[in-house]
């Protein structure tokens, strides 16, 4: 459970672990089901579209300009000269 | 006059057309009829009156010049909060979008303006519209219009509360796997799962993204085949639509529909379905064979493996999804609260999603991280892409017999707000009729069939083939035409 919360970014406290683990647990046990069908030689469906390769030509169609960058980047918690801005990325132990 | 929110989209357009009335009257009646309703209901997130009331303006003006751009113009619609709208906050019902604004209109909010249609605000949903109550929802629960302390059904609930309660003439809602179905069976409201690739998803926040199917939510079948006509159709910006010219939906209206076989899966009567909800349906089959169809039972053996195999697919969509939202590039961000405490990058992700996303969300992430684990994979994700197969097949093979398949939509009418909502099985359980068909990629929808002793409405499904949304609608209005459900009000 905290492997999969830690892959997920996702914090989960005491109880919050006990819960999920549960909930989840009962959901995983009702996907035993599948299990007791023969699958073998069934193709996979991963898409009903009944469509391949759609392409279109790489031209670009929106206008660009500082309109949009501004209303882009109006959406971001931290800007800084057009740019957005995050956190280090490594932890070097440094204080912020 | 003052009674102009109870119209439906056909009788709106009649009255607009031969001057009745005009459409910021038609737009003052729907708000008069918001500020009274909404206490009680609590469908919408955002209202953007000002906005509408200046559109209403522009559509007066095009009446009276006889320059009109469809039959929607002038008519006020409701959006569910996972529709890009350009300036407007749209917010997945989550904090961790809590003051998004896009920069841009998903490819349906476009055709509905261009078609001058007058939007009137946002509405709830669960949020990322994982739920079947909008319970899930970071802005309150929205109240059934037929009984205030029950759900109005999900995720699409706000949508299918808004058009029952007449706080618009039609709204868009999102279905993947009965999110529009469900609600507008416990609202008593018209609501159509379209085939997969029927209406662009271009600007639609996603769920599961091969399940997603964008439709309206509306007062009839008729009603429906309006809307189609002006959402429906191919985009380049969404890939999976539909290459081919489409019919004119309204085309499928007033039809006989004596001689059609319509099919009745008989897994779909089993242990646990309401007693009540089985008898209206039954009535419901009865009114078709008065009709002159030809009803018969049929069998779909997969329908029982359907729960197991949607919920492994769309949770494992929904964790890729979901993936995207960190609070870097826009919604809420813990930076400012914890800069003290964040120390670098991974620290602000688990910051900003640990705060932003609800129980739901969290169990749909972790849930399709774990399906989607090496390892698991192949038992999980590619087990239940292969049962996709065999659903899709039964229903393939149905239809080389049948014209239309016909359930209930629930197996039980609108339950109690609390009820549910911290045993998530159960709550996925409740989904059994409905979620076979989006794997399908097939249309069905939701049509009013009757209330229960408690006056409880319920909805009968009716299924089509793919691209057979003319036959489901060409059913439903003749059912329509012999019943009157889909006219009855809740007392507001």
């Amino acid at each position: 459970m905290l492997n999969v919360a830690q892959l997920a970014r996702i914090e989960l406290n005491k109880l919050e672990q006990k819960k999920f683990a549960d909930q989840l647990g009962a959901v995983l046990s009702n996907f035993e089901l599948l299990n007791k069908i023969n699958t073998t030689n069934i193709e996979v469906t991963s898409q009903v579209a009944g469509l391949s390769n759609i392409f279109r030509k790489d031209e670009i169609k929106n206008p660009v300009g500082e309109k949009i960058r501004d209303d882009l980047l109006s959406n971001c918690p931290q800007v800084e000269d057009g740019s957005i801005k995050v956190p280090e990325v490594f932890d070097f132990g440094g204080k912020k | 006059m003052s009674d102009l929110f109870r119209l439906s989209i056909k009788e709106a357009s009649e009255g607009l057309m031969s001057g009745s009335f005009k459409p910021t009257e038609l737009l003052d009646s729907v708000v008069k009829r918001i500020k009274t309703v909404e206490p009680n209901i609590n469908a919408f997130i955002t209202k953007t009156l000002d906005t509408a009331r200046e559109e209403a303006k522009k559509s007066d003006q095009r009446y009276e010049t006889k320059r009109i751009l469809s039959v929607l113009d002038g008519v006020p619609v409701a959006i569910k909060d996972v529709f890009c709208t350009e300036g407007v906050k749209t917010t997945a019902a989550s904090k961790i979008l809590e003051n998004f604004i896009p920069s841009y209109d998903a490819t349906v909010i476009k055709k509905l303006k261009d078609a001058g249609a007058i939007i009137v605000g946002k509405v709830n949903t669960d949020e990322f519209t994982m739920g079947s109550s909008t319970e899930n929802s970071a802005f309150g629960v929205t109240h059934n219009p037929w009984d205030l302390s029950r759900v109005p059904g999900g995720s699409s609930g706000g949508s299918a509360a808004a058009v029952s309660a007449d706080e618009c003439l039609f709204a868009l809602g999102t279905d993947t796997g009965g999110s529009i179905r469900q609600p507008s069976s416990f609202c008593s409201v018209t609501g159509l799962k379209v085939t997969y690739g029927l209406i662009s998803r271009n600007g639609v926040i996603s769920y599961a993204s091969s399940f997603d199917t964008i439709g309206p939510i509306a007062k009839s079948a008729a009603d429906v085949a309006l809307i189609l006509n002006v959402i429906a159709g191919n985009d380049p910006m969404d890939s999976t639509t539909v290459r081919s010219n489409l019919p004119d939906y309204s085309s499928f209206l007033n039809k006989k529909i004596k001689g059609k076989k319509i099919g009745v899966p008989k897994e779909f009567f089993g242990q646990g379905i309401d007693p009540e909800v089985n008898k209206i349906i039954e009535n419901s089959l009865e009114t078709l064979k008065s009709l002159g169809a030809e009803v018969e039972e049929t069998s779909l053996p997969s329908t029982d493996l359907a729960i197991a195999m949607y919920y492994i697919i769309a949770k494992s969509e929904a964790s890729s999804n979901l993936a995207r939202y960190d609070g870097i590039r826009y919604g809420k961000s813990e930076i400012e609260n914890l800069e003290s405490k964040v120390n670098n990058l991974i620290e602000l992700y688990f910051s900003n999603r640990t705060l932003g996303f609800g129980d739901e969300a969290k169990r749909s992430i972790m849930m399709g991280t774990h399906t989607l684990s090496s390892g698991y994979h192949d038992a999980y994700y590619k087990k239940a892409s292969q049962i996709r197969t065999l659903v899709k097949k039964e229903y393939e093979e149905a239809f080389r017999k049948y014209y239309a398949l016909i359930t209930p939509v629930s197996p039980f009418p609108a339950f109690k707000i609390g009820e549910k909502i911290d045993d998530p099985l159960t709550m996925y359980l409740a989904d059994a009729n409905t979620v076979p068909i989006n794997p399908a990629g097939i249309p069905a929808m939701s049509v009013p069939a009757g209330f229960t002793k408690e006056n409880l409405p319920v909805g009968m499904q009716i299924i089509g083939p793919h691209f057979g949304e003319g036959q489901i609608i060409e059913v439903a209005d003749a059912f329509q035409e012999a019943t009157d459900f889909h006219k009855k009000k809740p007392n507001l």
